[in-house]
């Protein structure tokens, strides 16, 4: 029986004034329905269809039907010849690209034997010192057939040359070679924090990069800009993108000062993306970074070729969203959020593993996120139509509030002086750790929900504990031994010479590409190369404000 | 103790970058009316102490997420040692096992926090142990 609609909007009244408002992360009140008049009042639909401009509904028009995501897991151990072996397993195993994680002292330019590296050595990913590190971790991988990429940031510059020098050795063509470097140094100030040089200095270091891979390495993409590790220290959703594309702006605009053109390298610029969180929100941001790098890219920055504007991206992690206390929930986690990736359309998904809370993911770890993913793509049906969830009032209105809020946070960067002022005077870093402080009363007190944190315990439960691999000073003594013998052996007047020119062109404002892939190919160390770059950039002092 | 209020250093030695854990302390021991002086990162053991010391703090903190907790307190407590800080609060946040704990207050850090800590929980250890 129907109530009389008086009676029925009454009640309805009485049951939303009971509700309690809904606001996600970037700050969207969130209603309890959506009709098409949401949509039309917040901006309407991009009516374009996937691979046109401004690629809401994605980048390519027939998206997964002609070709799923790449499956890209993170690793990297203690030397080179265990990665290779990891390497191979994975590849076995039916992953697509290679994602190879390095260790600290290589991450932050030390060698092996310098005191900063006593007891990292190989402790959260592959120690490199020279190009004979690259040479024996892809010994026996065809770097046509997989892609890899390098998540390397501090010493970018270094292992990109390394990367090159090894593959010409090899026989490849660097015109055609494909791969990633990570290589985005200002969201290491912000988040991450291995960085070396000044902000400045840092900066012009990327764009070298850029600029030389767009000469020499076309089909290299020198740069992936991510936005979340900046969402791992405590920026919102639409923060993350936010600050994300004023850092590749401010990428793209030093490498125009080069005097090149946008379509010669904004095609290849990529990005990482942090998945954790609301699932329409996350959704809704990437549909709407997507549409709004590309009107920046075309509005902007005039871009002709339609790949400029391709935001492109690898996703599927969210280490913050996971947690310690029941981690298998973890698996439920990481299956939401590779559902997410795949529903925002990535190009790529590097899934966390349900222990990495508390450990370096163990190889089954490993292997139930690959699976899950591969489940996505085989079972459950998630590559056969573009954009599912276009046409959803609910993800087309939070579409256009999503990109407002973009709007706002690269208007707030521009308000305090642009991203690089706002990273070198600790601003964003301020900001986002305060937030992330704000996250953390709430979680404690109870109001921000997490499942088997504060809510749904059970008592007498055991908590696994945290396992650290157990540092290797074997390996890591055999490292050092290694990189002692290369010393010795090596033609060290070379060496001194490919410094000195480095040193030159570092002093002159050159491009220092050239000379560093010299250097390496004379088995210069990283090490070294970072301390001759030291000796003309210096060392990034940190601002520690907390206002 | 109770006329002046507490000062505390909070450290990040070794290459490890993860600092959210190290800026939500220094956030809540701030609120909670102490005098907080945070390092950033990429410390060592000796600047840490001494820095420690040019501020005549009550406590030391440090944070480490890397694992390499053991190492690195052991050094921090010679230096600590050789600069006098002996009698001052020693404390320890980050990734750390379950075994490593007793180790770890063995070497003098009385004040042992694994990730997953309230940050309230680290305010009473502090406000008890300076009595």
């Amino acid at each position: 029986m129907t109530a009389p609609l008086v009676e029925q909007k009454a009640k309805a009244s009485r049951k939303s004034a009971e509700l309690k408002p809904v606001i996600n992360e970037s700050g969207i009140e969130v209603k309890t329905l959506y009709t098409l008049a949401d949509v039309i009042s917040s901006g309407g639909i991009d009516q374009s269809p996937p691979g046109e401009a401004p690629f809401t509904r994605g980048i390519h028009s027939e998206m997964y039907r002609r070709r799923p995501w790449t499956m890209r897991q993170y690793t990297g151990f203690a030397n080179a010849a265990d990665t290779n072996k990891r390497f191979k397993y994975l590849i076995e195993n039916g992953q697509t690209g290679l994602n190879v994680a390095f260790d600290l002292a290589t991450q932050c330019g030390y060698d092996s034997d310098a005191p900063e590296a006593m007891g990292e050595v190989g402790r959260v990913g592959m120690a490199v010192d020279t190009l004979r590190d690259f040479e024996t971790a892809f010994d026996g991988i065809d770097l046509d057939a997989i892609t890899v990429s390098l998540t390397i940031n501090g010493t970018a510059a270094i292992l990109i040359a390394m990367y090159f020098a090894m593959a010409e050795k090899r026989g490849y063509d660097l015109a055609k070679l494909r791969g990633t470097a990570q290589n985005d140094i200002l969201k290491e100030f912000i988040g991450r924090g291995t960085w070396i040089f000044p902000v400045d200095s840092s900066v012009k270091l990327v764009a070298d990069t850029i600029e030389y891979c767009a000469k020499i390495a076309p089909k290299y993409s020198p740069v992936s800009v991510c936005g979340y590790h900046i969402r791992e220290s405590g920026a919102t959703p639409a923060e993350e993108m936010g600050y994300a594309f004023c850092i590749a702006k401010a990428y793209s605009d030093m490498a125009l000062a080069r005097g090149l053109d946008i379509d010669e390298f904004a095609g290849r610029l990529s990005f990482n993306f942090n998945i954790f969180g609301n699932l329409f929100e996350q959704i809704a941001k990437f549909r709407a970074g997507r549409r709004h790098w590309a009107k920046i890219m075309i509005d902007e920055y005039h871009a002709k070729d339609p790949s400029s504007g391709w935001m492109r991206m690898i996703a599927g992690g969210g280490g913050f969203g996971l947690t310690i206390e029941q981690p298998e929930n973890n698996i439920t986690r990481g299956a939401y959020y590779a559902l997410v990736a795949a529903l925002s359309g990535a190009q790529t998904m590097a899934l966390c593993c349900y222990d990495e809370a508390y450990t370096i993911p163990t190889p089954k770890a490993q292997r139930i996120s690959l699976r899950t993913m591969q489940l996505l793509i085989e079972e459950i049906g998630l590559c056969d139509t573009v954009d599912p969830l276009g046409g959803s009032y609910y993800v087309e209105t939070l579409t256009n509030q999503m990109e407002d809020k973009i709007v706002e946070a690269m208007n707030w960067v521009d308000s305090v002086g642009g991203i690089v002022k706002a990273v070198s005077d600790g601003l964003i870093q301020s900001k986002v750790s305060a937030y992330a402080y704000e996250r953390q009363k709430n979680t404690e007190s109870g109001a921000l929900r997490k499942v088997g944190v504060n809510c749904y315990v059970e008592s007498n439960e055991e908590k696994p504990n945290v396992e650290m691999h157990p540092y290797d000073e074997i390996g890591a003594n055999e490292q050092i031994d290694a990189l002692r013998k290369i010393r010795d052996e090596r033609d060290n007047e070379a060496v001194g010479r490919c410094l000195r020119a480095l040193r030159d062109d570092a002093v002159a404002g050159r491009n220092v590409m050239p000379a560093m892939v010299q250097a390496v190919k004379a088995y210069a160390t990283v090490g070294e190369i970072t301390d001759t770059l030291v000796g003309i950039y210096g060392r990034f002092a940190e601002p520690t404000r907390f206002s | 103790m109770s006329e002046r209020r507490i000062k505390i250093l909070v450290g990040k030695p070794g290459l490890d970058g993860h600092d959210v854990g190290a800026k939500v302390i220094v956030r809540a021991l701030m609120e909670a009316g102490f005098e907080v002086i945070y390092t950033g990162l990429r410390q060592t053991p000796e600047t840490i102490a001494i820095k420690a010391r040019e501020a005549n703090v009550d406590v030391i903190g440090v944070s480490i997420l890397s694992g390499s907790h053991i190492p690195l307190c052991r050094r921090l407590r010679e230096e600590l040692q050789e600069k006098g800080l002996y009698d001052k609060l020693w404390i320890v946040g980050g990734n750390i096992p379950e075994e490593d704990r007793m180790v770890l207050k063995q070497l003098g850090f009385s004040g042992v926090f694994p990730t997953g800590t309230k940050t309230g929980d680290i305010v009473t250890f502090i406000r008890e142990n300076l009595k």
